[in-house]
């Protein structure tokens, strides 16, 4: 049986590990290569590394960082942040990622994700997208959550899937970081649209917060940082607990 | 000598990675006469079916077909898994290796597609390649074609229907999930590859 993924997300800034609550107030969590292997070990099913600083950031750091993780990591990595065109996505694939994330760079222009799965296959293609709460609906934003689009993020992910996207890594901006739940009304209507998985993100606090989003969001996996760097909760202990509410997860592993 | 063969159809660093990590001595070779001098062969692959294309007019598809005849270890890794097969309804004019008596299809549609994510796989006793993992253990798919259930097939797993998780002929060996990216579990099935 297919099970529900729980993925640790690193958001790395300058080399190093950091969190914050709602994209601001970074807090230096640790060498992502250690963080990464600490987490698959710990039972995460996925990695998934963003540089949060590489729009105006070194790349060579990312790829640094993406190498020395990639060497000892026997989970799906994904790498995101500052893709901007293919060559990038080249890049970051060369030094080891299995699947790259897009965001800005596909909103403006998403022939981008098209080209990127036509070399590299769509299941190497995540597109996340960054959504908040706005009048009659979920609006995009991007640049790190700077920038409004003025788009409807349900339209987008339907187009991005038609473009090519294997995955949609779909996160509240409203929830980021508040450990509050995830946003359920906003990942069931993008689970709805697209025939692709969907990664939940934002807002996970407790293990019923992950049953929630599995059962009323229809999320095929979910997303989490600050609570899996702080210890705050085990991967391994909301496993066996999503396992216990019947919950099909990789459990043991 | 393992050679992995690199036909330009990703996830090469991963599966050389997975080997390094296992002190194998392993080679990423686009060569013939590398594959042809290697003792194992493995072909990976990911994405599209037509990008078995690249094998053709280069002389990789007779030094693959003569290694795996000639009774080399061979293991082909998701889309080269689907080459040890007749051929694919996604790409109907690229012929497979015919090592495996079936054509792969897509899933049907009551499933989301690609299937995505960790799966267990029922494994068959008997498999030299599968030798000591556990009933139900977990690895990690990602496609949206799949081969379905033969004789050959070692292990299966359940996706709106039941397909071909791993197949196993002598010494050719095809896994349709990614080991190089299964823990321990697909670390164990890399172990055995090089041991066979």
């Amino acid at each position: 049986m297919l099970t529900k993924r729980i993925i640790a997300c690193l958001d790395m800034d300058g080399g190093r590990v950091v969190k914050g609550v709602r994209f601001k107030n970074l807090r230096d969590a640790g060498d992502p290569a250690e963080c990464a292997t600490a987490h698959a070990r710990n039972g995460a099913d996925e990695i998934v590394l963003l540089d949060i600083t590489a729009t105006s950031g070194n790349r060579r750091t990312l790829l640094d960082a993406v190498r020395a993780t990639a060497r000892s990591l026997f989970v799906p990595f994904t790498v995101g942040g500052g893709i901007r065109q293919l060559e990038d996505a080249a890049a970051v694939f060369d030094a080891g990622a299995d699947k790259i994330a897009i965001n800005s760079a596909a909103v403006r222009d998403p022939a981008l994700i098209g080209k990127i799965a036509g070399r590299f296959g769509s299941q190497a293609v995540v597109v996340a997208i960054d959504a908040r709460k706005a009048a009659g609906g979920f609006e995009v934003f991007v640049a790190g959550g700077r920038e409004s689009t003025g788009r409807d993020a349900i339209r987008w992910a339907r187009e991005a899937a038609s473009c090519g996207a294997g995955e949609i890594l779909l996160t509240s901006m409203d929830r980021d970081g508040t450990q509050s739940g995830f946003d359920c009304e906003l990942v069931c209507a993008v689970a709805e649209a697209v025939s692709i998985p969907v990664i939940a993100s934002g807002g996970a606090g407790s293990a019923r917060d992950f049953v929630e989003v599995f059962r009323e969001g229809r999320a095929d996996a979910a997303l989490a940082a600050s609570i899996f760097h702080f210890g705050i909760e085990n991967i391994a202990q909301l496993k066996r607990e999503l396992h216990d509410a019947s919950i099909p997860v990789r459990w043991p592993c | 000598m393992i050679a992995i063969v690199d036909y330009g159809a990703g996830n090469l660093s991963s599966v050389k990675n997975a080997f390094d990590y296992l002190d194998a001595e392993v080679v990423v070779t686009d060569r013939p006469e590398t594959v042809a001098a290697a003792s194992k062969i493995v072909l990976p692959g990911v994405g599209h079916f037509s990008s078995l294309q690249a094998l053709e007019g280069t002389g990789l598809r007779e030094a693959l077909l003569q290694s795996a005849s000639a009774g080399k270890p061979f293991l082909g890794i998701c889309l080269g898994m689907q080459w040890l097969f007749e051929g694919s309804e996604e790409c109907a004019e690229i012929a497979g290796a015919g090592i495996f008596p079936a054509r792969c299809r897509q899933f049907p549609a009551s499933v989301k597609s690609p299937h995505v994510g960790w799966n267990s796989l029922d494994v068959r006793e008997g498999s030299r390649l599968l030798r000591g993992i556990a009933q139900n253990a977990f690895v990690y798919y990602t496609h949206s074609f799949h081969a379905p259930v033969v004789a050959e097939t070692t292990a299966a797993s359940e996706y709106g229907l039941r397909f071909a998780g791993a197949v196993e002929r002598g010494n050719v060996f095809g896994v349709q999930f990614h080991p190089e990216k299964s823990g321990d579990v697909g670390l164990s099935i890399l172990k055995n590859f090089c041991e066979v």
